[in-house]
């Protein structure tokens, strides 16, 4: 038993990283903006944590310098996308490239430099129960941090009015714009907003999850991000769910190997993206159900005055 | 205040003008990012600009690069002119190399040249499968192609991975993960010795030669571009989106699955987990910068060959990082997304009116 | 995207062409210029020129990282009767033969492929430059001027296992695996027989990556084998991401390859390293007094000195440390043998009989587990 709440454990700190960066993407695409970039923002993110941790010694700043690297780099998106209308897809994809090769360009002095002891934590009371107390008392702030950020997220989006002209911005930009709001900002707010929450993703990756720096580290964790959020069907407790599951899926390999279960491995790997294109599928193919789920603007382009 | 205008249609010059500028940018950015690293410049340049092209041989590997960018883009030409956003290529490569590799591992001793021709085909055939799956999702369930082809990707990653680690493992190979070296009957036919470069370029070129008539002088190819950019007009004029849809898929997997099973019998000569390497991403980066041009793409498949090569050599010679390949492949795409901007506006200064109030100067 | 014109594709091909010659007619002056300096200093022979090509990054602190430090110790040995450079992150695809053949261009005349991957490429340029000298690690195919070396890891992987039959609570271990290859299953079985020599109570589990080097996952599986209830790791891949894991889970683990131990200072035990210096610096010395010889292959061990156990924890008891001494000594004199009979398979039944020494054609065909090892090795005989 006490594996099975370990293993829900490692399971729960997998999600976040793929929840937060989600999460960041879902405001985007809320929007209507597609952000293919996730996976170099992430990088150039956990490179910045990681630097500014060695440095200052403090978790705190390099979250914060990782957030920051994130919603630079998505504010180039962004300016590009939204005011200079380039295509989004070609746009992300040029972030990618970019950051991936800009991380592991700058990060090369960083690579053999180590962290600080990482800290253990452990909720009063609650940390020590057994079985439940491990698995879900004993995580850093920062998973139970994502949690809260999914009911913020939950609150902004459906409850509040910004929330609400954020998503009428996704699902007509030209409506908004005639209603008088000002879409491109609204759109730029969205982009960056979403890319510091990937930054801090990669943050947490790099300071956190396994405090090292190496080029590529990230190892396709925004791609999973991104098809976590369509997977998802771009609500926030759906993408918080779909982390853990998606995180569970390598932990779960591993645990079955380490108790001597034959499995697979690569088709457990593709599981992920499989079920993705499935969900994706049952919701297109009705067209009443696309409009309740996707933001109908998601991808295109939009010219004020057109 | 800048303010952007929209043209009335874009402007010719800078259609022309702005991968220069791109490309000037990038180089001196480029040049910057030397200077900060204590790098002679100019030599870093030579790196990327004059050793790829200075001998025989160099060009050979120059073309051995550029050929599956420039097969990959040809076919996501035809895409993204029609307006579906095939970026899974990658995955439709790496079912080209499978299938490929599938035949020829079935050839031996007795086997004729002729199982070349089935090798290639098989890789057509797979990657044409491959986009089939996308554009199946996307005709009958409306499923978003471009997150598909993604996800799809992965999948084939996957797939890749199992049978080189279990199926097609090579017995005599002290179980690493590879599939038996093929036959030398099945390799693709080199143009000249001492090269690499093989049929495969020839292919690439007569491919392009191909899409300039197919795209410029035929009807279907009209046909093609219509139904894909104004399905409303097209329904009035007759032309269907929804075989605009699988002739752009199909097209396009078929092109990366042939780059798969050239390279696979090619340069590599059997199947490893170590197959995909990006060509799939890097050729949508090839077709935009070619401006989904026949004649562009085949410049801008020699300079992204000219980025990995030099990227290689930079490393090697002047002991810069490797990864100064990507970043400038990532400039490069940048400056040329920004710079088509002053294609399609016109920058002015003080408030401008909507564009649709100005009477055109 | 608009259509253009053939003409105007032209314009942007000749534009092109002659911006690049101009950018370039400025430079080649300066490809002149390094080739002559060389030649001015002829009163010194001219140094031997060695590359190294390396898999992964310099900083993996890890497989590359020990690679690298044997080349600074061949420098530093030959001073300046070498000049040795290095290409990092090679990938074993079909660009490996044009990174060889620009290395080859570039005048070098010893070159060693550091990852079993690069076999076919070194091959096939070795072919075509015969005066040429090519080193290839942990493969198994040699040519005339192309020779094979290895190390024998499976002996730092028993002392660990010493160590951690001694160190464990749980009398049950782990090890993260990268890929199931003879090499990696036997020293996941002499990592097991040498904590069975302390211990014959322990366990070893066993986790494949699938990879060399992914730090992420190599993170998860060890979090794997420790939710499994290991409290000793070993590992076969290229970073340090075990021995972190591990320290951040309060568990203790081996440095591999190289010196790890300031990587997790709480949870080290002790490192199982590999010195490539002496071989490096052996075959150098062969190629400078033109003794070299090709179609033939090593595999070092303690006693050439390729290989060791160091950073012992302060914690690990005396009479273990003494033990490790005695194996090493063993090693070094041929008194002792890691894989002498009675061993056992999984099964029961005996894969070596008593006091029969493994030869190296056995070892090199290990696809099975011993027992004491749970689990069944991936796609592997039985």
């Amino acid at each position: 038993m006490e594996t099975y709440a370990l293993l829900l454990a490692s399971t729960l700190n997998a999600g976040t990283v793929l929840a937060i960066a989600a999460l960041g993407l879902l405001i985007n695409e809320k929007a209507g903006i597609v952000n293919l970039g996730a996976e170099g923002m992430m990088l150039c993110a956990a490179l910045a944590g990681f630097v500014a941790v060695v440095h200052t010694g403090s978790d705190l700043a390099g979250f914060a310098a990782g957030a920051a690297a994130g919603a630079v780099l998505a504010l180039i998106f962004g300016v590009l996308v939204i005011w200079l209308n380039t295509n989004q897809y070609a746009t992300g994809l040029a972030l990618s490239l970019f950051g991936a090769g800009f991380s592991a360009f700058v990060g090369v002095g960083y690579v053999q430099e180590k962290l600080p002891e990482r800290p253990r934590f452990s909720i009063p009371a609650l940390g020590d129960v057994p079985l439940l107390g491990p698995a879900l008392f004993q995580h850093h702030p920062v998973v139970y941090l994502t949690i809260a950020l999914v009911a913020g997220l939950v609150w902004f989006l459906y409850r509040s009015r910004a929330g609400l002209v954020l998503r009428s911005v996704g699902e007509s930009p030209e409506s908004a714009h005639a209603l008088g709001y000002r879409v491109r900002r609204i759109r730029l707010a969205a982009v960056v907003t979403g890319g510091a929450l990937c930054g801090l993703s990669g943050a947490y990756l790099s300071v956190i999850y396994t405090p090292l720096w190496v080029e590529g580290m990230v190892a396709g964790k925004g791609w999973i991000a991104l098809a976590l959020t369509t997977f998802a069907t771009w609500r926030p407790a759906r993408v918080l769910l779909g982390a853990y599951l998606f995180g569970g899926v390598t932990m779960l390999q591993f645990h079955f190997q380490a108790v001597g279960i034959e499995v697979a491995s690569e088709f457990l790997n593709m599981l992920p993206y499989l079920a993705t294109i499935v969900v994706l599928a049952l919701i297109s193919r009705n067209p009443a159900w696309i409009r309740l789920n996707m933001p109908a603007s998601l991808g295109k382009p939009f010219y004020p005055g057109s | 205040m800048l303010k952007l205008e929209l043209r009335p249609q874009a402007s010719p010059i800078w259609s022309v003008a702005s991968p220069l500028l791109a490309l000037a940018i990038t180089v001196v950015l480029g040049s910057l990012l030397f200077i900060a690293l204590g790098k002679d410049p100019v030599r870093g340049l030579q790196m990327f600009f004059w050793e790829p092209v200075k001998s025989n041989y160099a060009l050979g590997e120059l073309m051995v690069k550029a050929t599956p960018l420039l097969l990959i883009a040809l076919g996501l030409a035809v895409c993204f002119r029609s307006n579906v956003w095939n970026i899974g290529a990658e995955g439709q490569f790496v079912l080209g190399a499978i299938c490929a590799g599938g035949v020829a591992l079935m050839a031996d001793k007795e086997s004729s040249r002729w199982i070349v021709l089935g090798i290639l085909l098989a890789g057509i055939a797979g990657g044409m499968a491959w986009a089939g799956i996308t554009a199946f999702l996307r005709d009958r369930f409306n499923a978003n192609e471009i997150l598909v082809s993604l996800m799809l990707v992965y999948v084939a990653v996957q797939l890749l991975v199992w049978l080189v680690f279990g199926p097609w493992k090579d017995p005599g190979g002290y179980n690493f993960p590879q599939s038996k070296t093929f036959d030398a009957i099945t390799q693709v036919p080199r143009l000249m010795k001492g090269s690499r470069v093989s049929i495969g370029l020839l292919i690439a070129l007569a491919g392009a030669a191909a899409l300039w008539i197919f795209l410029f002088r035929t009807r279907a190819g009209f046909a093609q571009q219509v139904g894909g950019l104004a399905p409303a007009a097209a329904r009035y004029a007759g032309f269907s989106s929804r075989k605009a849809l699988w002739v752009a898929l199909l097209v396009s997997g078929g092109a990366a699955g042939l780059a798969g099973a050239l390279e696979v019998a090619g340069p590599v000569g059997q199947l490893t987990p170590y197959i995909p390497v990006g060509y799939g991403f890097a050729a949508i980066i090839v077709a935009f910068v070619g401006r989904l041009h026949p004649v562009g793409m085949v410049f801008s498949a020699i300079l992204m060959s000219m980025f990995y090569i030099g990227g290689e050599l930079a490393q090697s010679r002047m002991g810069l990082p490797k990864s100064i390949t990507g970043l400038f492949q990532g400039l490069l795409l940048f400056a040329l997304l920004a710079c088509d901007t002053l294609m399609v506006y016109r920058v002015r200064w003080g408030k401008a009116a909507d564009a649709g109030r100005k009477a055109v100067a | 995207m608009t259509d253009l014109n053939k003409r105007s594709m032209l314009k942007v091909a000749a534009l092109t062409a002659v911006a690049a010659a101009a950018l370039v007619g400025c430079g080649k002056k300066e490809a002149a210029a390094p080739a002559a300096a060389p030649a001015a200093s002829a009163a010194k022979p001219e140094p031997l020129k060695i590359a190294f090509a390396y898999v992964g990054p310099v900083g993996d602190g890890g497989w590359t990282f020990a690679h690298d430090n044997a080349r600074k110790a061949v420098e530093k040995e030959f001073g300046d009767k070498v000049a040795t450079s290095f290409v990092e992150k090679v990938a074993e695809s079909a660009d490996a033969e044009r990174n060889f053949r620009e290395l080859v261009s570039q005048g070098n005349k010893l070159i060693f492929g550091t990852t079993f991957g690069y076999m076919e490429p070194m091959l096939k340029v070795a072919a075509d430059h015969k005066d040429v000298k090519f080193e290839h690690a942990t493969g198994f195919k040699q040519a005339e001027n192309m020779r094979t070396y290895d190390s024998r890891t499976y002996e730092g992987a028993y002392m660990a296992g010493v160590i951690a039959g001694k160190m464990t609570k749980t009398n049950v271990l782990g090890v993260v695996g990268s890929i199931p290859i003879p090499e990696v299953v036997r020293n996941i079985n002499s990592f097991t027989l040498g904590a069975q020599s302390v211990n014959p109570k322990i366990k070893t589990k066993v986790v494949w990556v699938g990879e060399w080097f992914n730090i992420p996952k190599e993170g998860e599986a060890a979090t794997a084998l420790i939710n499994g209830g290991a409290d000793v790791l070993m590992q076969n891949t290229d970073s340090s991401a075990v021995l972190q894991t591990a320290e951040k889970m309060g568990k203790r683990a081996f440095g591999w390859d190289s010196d790890m131990s300031s990587y997790g200072p709480k949870a080290h035990l002790g490192s199982a390293i590999i010195n490539w210096a002496p071989y490096y610096i052996k075959t150098t010395r062969d190629a400078l007094e033109g003794k070299w010889t090709g179609n033939s292959g090593i595999w070092w061990g303690v006693k050439e000195g390729a290989i060791d156990m160091v950073s012992v924890a302060a914690d690990v008891p005396e009479d273990t440390k003494k033990r490790i001494e005695e194996i090493k000594a063993g090693l070094k004199d041929g008194s002792f043998s890691i894989w002498k009979g009675p061993i056992v398979g999984q099964d029961g039944k005996t894969v070596l009989a008593k006091d029969t020494v493994a030869d190296d054609k056995f070892m090199s065909g290990i696809m099975f587990y011993v027992k004491g090892v749970e689990g069944k090795v991936p796609s592997g005989k039985k």
